[in-house]
């Protein structure tokens, strides 16, 4: 026969053993016992965001109050989804400034591209992701919700951008 | 209390001992009831632990009324009826299927006297049972209409046969050893001390005997009835809310059932392992923990569902073929071999367990 009869023996005491099902065994049994679990219980502990995580859109201001967007309309040319509309106007001052920018959040791909795409840095994504809609039409995200998205989380979004800036 | 009693007595004889009868299967129902309902939440939490995770643990302190959640979601939720389906079979199959389930809790012997039938064919009756459980699965997978529950129904069916035969003759060494089908007189033959226990002398059949439970009740990994990557949920994908709550209690019921029998015939049941150990027994409330008791008996049956859970968040779900291969060319030789040389050791009068 082709098995010698060693090899044979060796096979069925590994077989009525159970050798290798009991070695399997002691692995759960160790993760059993093992009090570290790697779950992350979310709405009280979260994991860490990056610096560069794209979340929910924000037009940020200059310190003095003044909007930084100047309705060059890059991001609106830039943005792969067509989530971005804009009309302006020319103020008085001659300074040309935003009087509709919207944001349509349900076509928006949170690509991050309008964010590079501008060169006053005032479309930002923030690091919020915890937000919904209620009603029809909420998705659309307009220039006053987006400014006072800005205006709230601005600490926040300075401290993300100096964070992420000696990387790029 | 005189009037209660007066009461009593005012009942003709025949009714009270259908009112105690009833008091007696509800004494026994409830506790298992609420025994799966905590074996899904220990299942979840256990196989949870063994992957990294924490397993339920929003309901309640530590998710403790997890499965009372549960419960009210599905008795809330829609039973859907398929159209083409066998509208009677279809929901005669749960019941079907858990009747036998619940019923052969009647002869298990929870403590010396604890026991609702002390039927001297104890172990055939459970034989009988169990095979019965079989019903329900077929016919629910045959009633439903669905190509996936009869595939489904159709592995149980071929499997559960295979398996019995390796269940009964390990039973069958058990009976050699004990001679006697009463579980009660089965669990007396075991007393003495922990090495009196059937599970030393026939420890082949023991292994053999837990391994065809686990396959006899469709559990990982055994259960290629459910396989979920295959076909969905198996027997049960028809079926939702109540009537599905159903066939999930049979399971676990089961599941408990087979523990508790192996617990019976080969750890000795509700018998303490320091029996013999007198001065433990002595001591005055701690003795009471060491010595026999109904405690033991569920000490065992958590033993041995923790047992089911383990296994199922280790092995792999075994190929059909497989299943069959071990059920009939490994279980069912390795009882014929055991048995052959425990007849000869009952034989020539060598019996180290009596």
């Amino acid at each position: 026969m082709g098995i010698p009869l060693k090899d044979s023996l060796k096979h069925y005491w590994k077989t009525f053993s159970l050798n290798e099902l009991l070695k399997g065994m002691r692995v759960t049994g160790k993760y059993l016992l093992d009090r570290n679990k790697i779950t992350i219980q979310y709405p009280e502990e979260k994991t860490p965001l990056s610096p560069r995580f794209r979340g929910h859109h924000a037009l940020r201001r200059y310190p003095n109050g003044e909007e930084r967007c100047i309705a060059c309309k890059l991001c609106e040319a830039v943005c792969p989804a067509l989530a971005i509309k804009i009309e302006l106007e020319e103020r008085p001052d001659g300074t040309r400034r935003t009087t509709r920018y919207d944001i349509d959040m349900f076509k928006c791909i949170y690509c991050g591209f309008c964010e590079e795409a501008c060169p006053v840095d005032a479309i930002v994504e923030t690091s919020l992701f915890e937000y919904h809609f209620e009603n029809r039409g909420e998705n659309i995200i307009n220039k006053q919700k987006l400014l006072a998205i800005g205006d709230k989380y601005e600490p926040e979004i300075a401290r993300m951008k100096a964070a992420d800036a000696p990387y790029r | 209390m005189e009037f209660i009693s007066s009461l009593w007595y005012a009942i003709p004889e025949v009714l009270r001992t259908v009112i105690v009868i009833l008091l007696q299967i509800v004494a026994v129902v409830i506790p298992l009831i609420l025994t799966v309902a905590y074996t899904t939440y220990a299942e979840r939490k256990v196989i949870g632990f063994m992957q990294g995770r924490m397993g339920p643990n929003r309901v309640g302190p530590r998710g403790l009324l997890q499965p009372f959640a549960d419960t009210v979601k599905l008795l809330l939720k829609e039973v859907i009826i398929p159209t083409k389906s066998d509208r009677y079979l279809f929901l005669l199959a749960p019941i079907l299927a858990l009747a036998p389930a619940f019923s052969a809790w009647v002869v298990i012997p929870f403590s010396e006297n604890m026991v609702l039938a002390d039927i001297n064919a104890g172990l055939l009756f459970i034989l009988a049972l169990s095979s019965l459980g079989v019903y329900g699965i077929i016919i629910a997978g045959w009633a439903s209409n669905s190509k996936y529950s009869m595939l489904s129904a159709m592995r149980i069916g071929a499997q559960m046969v295979s398996y019995e035969i390796a269940m009964g003759f390990a039973l069958g060494g058990v009976l050699i050893a004990s001679n006697s089908l009463n579980l009660n007189d089965i669990v007396h033959a075991q007393s003495g001390s922990i090495f009196s226990w059937f599970a030393w002398p026939l420890f082949g059949l023991f292994i053999v005997y837990f391994i065809s439970g686990v396959a006899e009740t469709n559990r990982a990994p055994f259960d290629v009835a459910e396989g979920e990557s295959e076909i969905v949920a198996g027997f049960h994908v028809e079926y939702s809310g109540i009537a599905f709550a159903l066939f999930f209690l049979a399971e676990y019921a089961n599941m408990i059932m087979i523990s508790a029998l192996t617990s019976i015939m080969f750890l000795g049941g509700w018998l303490s392992p320091f029996q013999g150990l007198d001065f433990l027994i002595n001591i005055p409330v701690i003795g009471l923990f060491f010595g026999n008791g109904i405690h033991w008996l569920a000490l065992k049956i958590a033993f041995f569902l923790l047992l089911y859970l383990w296994f199922r968040a280790t092995f792999p779900r075994y190929r059909y073929d497989q299943i069959m291969r071990l059920g009939w060319k490994v279980l069912i030789p390795v009882t014929f071999v055991w048995i052959f040389f425990e007849i000869i050791a009952v034989a020539l009068g060598w019996q180290p367990w009596l």
